[in-house]
Formats: C-alpha cells, structure tokens, sequence
C-alpha cells in the first residue's frame, strides 16, 4: 500500500482540485482530507457519511469561583497570558499545559477534555474516504491530521486498497508536518508566482528533511514561463521529480462551480495535462 | 488601529490585499506578516531589513547530579515531552510547548531551561511603511509563539496590517485576537464560500467586526454574496479578475502597481473601515507609493 501527499506552500494553488482529479483518475484507493482547518475535498466528492466520531484534541484549565482564592499563584506561572485579572481562563489561550492545576495551592481548578472537532468516514463517488472537521478556532490540528491518516490506513487495509490519496494543508507548520511524516510520496503543487516558488522552496526543504520522495507540478504554468522555468530547475537540483505542468484552463473553476472535477468534463487543456501528470506519478509510485 | 487581513482559504489574495492596503496608507502604516510558515509580504513589499533576532522558546535541560528519577516531570507534563524511563530522564524538545511546568515542579530543582529556535523576527522598512516579519524554521511545528512575538512589535502609532496565515485554527485566531477589524478575503467558488464560513464562525467567537473582500469577484457564482447578506457582513470591495493584475504578481508586484486605478478602492476601503469601528482620530491621506 502506498500513500500519496498533496501539499502546496503556498494556499490555493489547487491542491484539492488535483486530489479530486487523481481520485477521479485512481482505481482502487482510499481519500484522507488532512486540511482539518478548511476542508474542501468533500465539496467535488459528495461524501454520504457512514461513521462519525468526535474528536478529542485536549484538555483546558477551568477554574471554580467558589473554590478560587484569588491568590494568584496560576497567574504568575501561566506561560501563555491565558488567566485574566479576574480569574478566569481564555480557552483561545490556554494550550492546555496543566501547570496552574499543580500550582493551585485551593484545587480550584480542573482540567476539562474538550470535544475540538469530528471525524468521518465517508462513501464517496470516487471511492471511500476519511475527513475531518477541527472547530473553528480550535488547536491540535496535527493530532487530528494523524488520527485521519491512521483512519485512511486501516480502512485501506479492510477494502484491500492499494493506494492512499491524501490531500494536505497549506503551510509547513503543525498540521503538514503530521501530514507528510512517514509518507511514501509527497507532490508538491505550486503555481508560478515569486510567493509559489518561494513558498514551494520551503515546503522542499521540509519533505527532504524527511527523506521523503517529493514530486513538484506547476499549476498554472503560463501565467509567467520565467518563474515556471525558475521552479523547475530549483525542483531538479534538488533532486524532487518534475511531473508537469497544467495551463490556465477557466474549465477548471466552471467544474468547480458544478462541484466536479475537470477531468470528468470532457477534453480540456488542463485535463489532458493532469491526465498525463497521473500516468507520470502512477508509474512512479508502482516503481519506488 | 489594528486590522487583520485573514481568509480561510489560501491563495484568495489576503498578501495582495495587505501590502497594497499598507502601500497606499504609506508612512501611517506598518504591515506585519504573521503567515510565519509562508511569509510573503516581502516578495512584494521589497523592505530593507535592519534588526534580526532569533526567537526561541524554552525546553528543559535536566541537572542529573541533581536529579532522583522521582517522575514528576514527565507526570505534570501535559505534552509527554519528559519522562523518566529506568536510570534516565528522556525530553522531547520538539513536543515542548515551553510551559515551564517541569522546572517549576521538580521538587529537586533540577531542570532549568535551555532553548528550542522556533524562527526568527525581522524588522525594516519598505518605503515609508514600517516592516515586521516573522519566518518560522523549516520543520518547526509550532508557530503561535512566534506569532505572538512578531505581535509584540506592532506600534500603537500606526495602522498595523496584519497579514494572516490560511486556515482557521489556533495559528488564526494568535493573529487576529486584539484586531480592531478583520478584512476577511475570499473568492466566488465553492471551496472559497465554505472557507469563508469556517473562518466567519472561527472569528465571531472574539466580537471582532468584520467585512469581506471579494477577489476575483466575476470568476464562479453568487453564493458568496448571497452568504454575506445573509450574515449581515458588509461586502468592502469587489475586485475583478484581471490577468495583468495576476501577471503582476506573479513578478512580485503590488496590486495597485499592477492596476492603479484600484488605488481609489482601497482609499474606500480604509475610509469605511474606519466609520464602522468609529475610529476616525487618523484621517486617511494616501501615501506615497
């Protein structure tokens, strides 16, 4: 079984739109939606949830008024400015250390476990697959990002699956990190822009951290051939695999709009290139 | 005045929208990039750096001359980034959240703090506009506490942009807590819509007013705005689609380079900005570019 990682840098340069394509493209695999902050992969695959579950991503200080001296004892040790003058905790700010629970001279506080999100599993038209949905505002994407990874693996193994699609979070921080770990290939989809190349330079940097296998696609690509050119030969010196690159097709946002991929309505520009993009990737993935 | 520049969904043109905002404020602005994983405000800003530092968080060192292998650390830490297994105290600097719970508690005090290089924080000037930056170190997971240290230069004397990171989650809400507004940016598809109600949802919790601004606004549909109507979320400024203003940057050049005659709509933007949280000590002149 092999896992594949969409990840960008840089936000909005499609990597949903590419995970949906390949899934549409794909035989025989099982989707993750890892981008448990914003997660748009169930908006092409129409999911009908089979399974849902709660999340439980941590614990927050909660202190009682009728126990509570107003000492002052958690307030000068909370690292995170997250207890107010009047004694009570900012749940936004308290990441949920414990250290005003042991310091609490009155045992006035209590650490409460907090629902953060839900996860699912879904039939989909394209195959079954694992989301997720951090609440707004919520911490510890990272750890709901590995619960759906390891949610993808064992449904993977039940439906005897080859292949694990995995669409990622924009970014390098927490929740791409707990993406890419372990991985077998991570593709890399950028878009020719200053931002694209620098943003994808960083995300490079961070997959072969890893040792992992990276790939590098450039969406976009003729909206400036210099920088397309420019991501390419930083792509090839670094070792990470050029798949190809997709025009500025406007069937792209038309699908879209129609909740499909553009893969799945006729020839298009950027169809055939993701078509031959897939070919590329799917033979390399059956080789490494 | 602090306005924070988010969005839900990435690559919708919140830097686009930032740097052109502190480009035409000039000299009474100061942009901030809080997007710490993928900064990119200086690829269109150009500023000169002049102050560098590393920001760092603590993480313990343990003095095992000192230590008794009791186990209190690794049992008040919430984050099992210490424990003692057999004759040996093992950390996990990466794990730690730099809490200090370990050192404050050990009952021999034998741990004290060393330091684990989260990214670094760098100060200059693009033009007239001052310029904060933070740059979080590939492979560091954590960016909240960079976030705030990059916060902590904003000047008071200034509008401060802040330009958010994607998403809607704690990295979201360290940048956006203590706004006066919060631009939100977004586009008219599908995923742009369901982003935009995530970070909508994600932001009311603080009571921070908010407007959109519609990038892109003739590509995909409506529902955007049948969205913002329906929220009562006041709609700024509609920018269409234009493939020089995308060319533009693409070459790392501001919007309003690109496209001048959108200089006006930001002039609009700030002026209605600035009636809806009565703020009207700083009358808005335009800088120069």
């Amino acid at each position: 079984m092999k896992e594949l990682v969409l990840i960008s840098g840089k936000g909005g340069t499609g990597k949903t739109s590419l995970t949906a394509a390949f899934a549409y493209l794909a035989q025989n695999k099982v989707l993750a939606d890892c981008d448990v902050d914003a997660p748009d992969l169930h908006i092409l695959a129409h999911p009908e949830i089979i399974q849902k579950e709660d999340f439980r991503g941590g614990i927050k200080a909660c202190i009682d008024p009728e126990k509570c001296l107003q000492c002052g004892a958690c307030l000068d040790a909370c690292r995170f400015g997250a207890i107010s003058d009047e004694f009570r905790v900012n749940p936004f700010a308290c990441e949920g250390c414990t250290v005003c629970f042991h310091v609490c001279p009155e045992s006035a506080i209590v650490m409460e476990e907090k629902v953060s999100g839900r996860w699912f599993i879904s039939e989909t038209r394209f195959g079954p697959m694992v989301h997720a949905s951090l609440f707004p505002g919520e911490e510890n994407s990272g750890k709901l990002v590995a619960l759906v990874r390891n949610q993808a693996k064992v449904l993977a193994r039940q439906r005897q699956s080859e292949l694990i699609i995995v669409d990622g979070a924009p970014g390098i921080g927490c929740p791409v990190i707990s993406s890419v770990t372990g991985a077998d290939h991570v593709m890399i989809v950028t878009e020719p822009t200053l931002s694209g190349l620098h943003d994808m330079d960083r995300a490079l940097q961070l997959v072969q951290g890893f040792r992992i296998r990276a790939s590098v696609v450039v969406n976009k690509w003729d909206i400036n051939p210099d920088v397309t050119e420019q991501i390419e030969g930083l792509s090839a010196k670094r070792d990470a695999r050029v798949l190809g690159r997709i025009p500025y097709d406007p069937q792209v946002i038309k699908a879209l709009v129609q909740r499909r991929c553009v893969v799945e309505n006729g020839p298009s520009s950027a169809g055939n290139s993701i078509r031959t993009i897939w070919k590329r990737l799917e033979a390399d993935l059956s080789a490494e | 005045m602090i306005i924070s520049v988010a969005s839900g969904k990435g690559g919708t043109g919140k830097t686009t929208i930032a740097t052109s905002l502190a480009a035409v404020l000039g000299s009474r602005s100061q942009l901030v990039d809080c997007d710490v994983e993928e900064p990119n405000c200086h690829i269109l800003m150009k500023p000169v750096l002049r102050t560098s530092e590393v920001v760092s968080i603590p993480v313990p060192v343990v003095d095992m001359d000192k230590c008794t292998l009791c186990g209190k650390c690794g049992e008040v830490c919430g984050f099992s980034a210490i424990i003692v297994i057999g004759d040996q105290v093992l950390t996990f600097p990466e794990l730690c959240h730099g809490c200090g719970g370990c050192s404050l508690l050990c009952p021999e005090k034998a741990i004290h703090e060393g330091s684990r290089e989260l990214g670094v924080l760098e100060t200059g000037l693009a033009g007239p506009v001052e310029f904060v930056q933070g740059v979080l170190r590939v492979g560091e997971a954590m960016s909240p506490p960079l976030i705030r240290a990059v916060k902590a230069k904003i000047n008071p004397e200034k509008i401060a942009i802040l330009d958010a990171p994607p998403g809607a989650s704690c990295p979201v809400i360290n940048t956006v807590s203590g706004s006066d507004f919060i631009i939100m940016v977004t586009e008219p598809t599908p995923f742009g819509l369901h982003d935009l109600g995530i970070a909508v949802e994600a932001v009311t919790q603080l009571g921070i007013p908010i407007g959109v601004v519609l990038n892109r606004a003739d590509i995909g549909d409506t529902q955007v705005q049948s969205f913002c109507r329906q929220k009562g979320i006041p709609i700024l400024a509609r920018i269409p689609h234009d493939r020089k203003i995308a060319e533009g940057y693409a070459r790392g050049d501001l919007l309003v380079t690109s496209a001048p005659k959108h200089i006006s709509l930001f002039v609009k933007m700030i002026q209605n900005i600035q009636s809806r949280i009565g703020n009207q000590d700083k009358a808005v002149g335009i800088g120069a570019l």
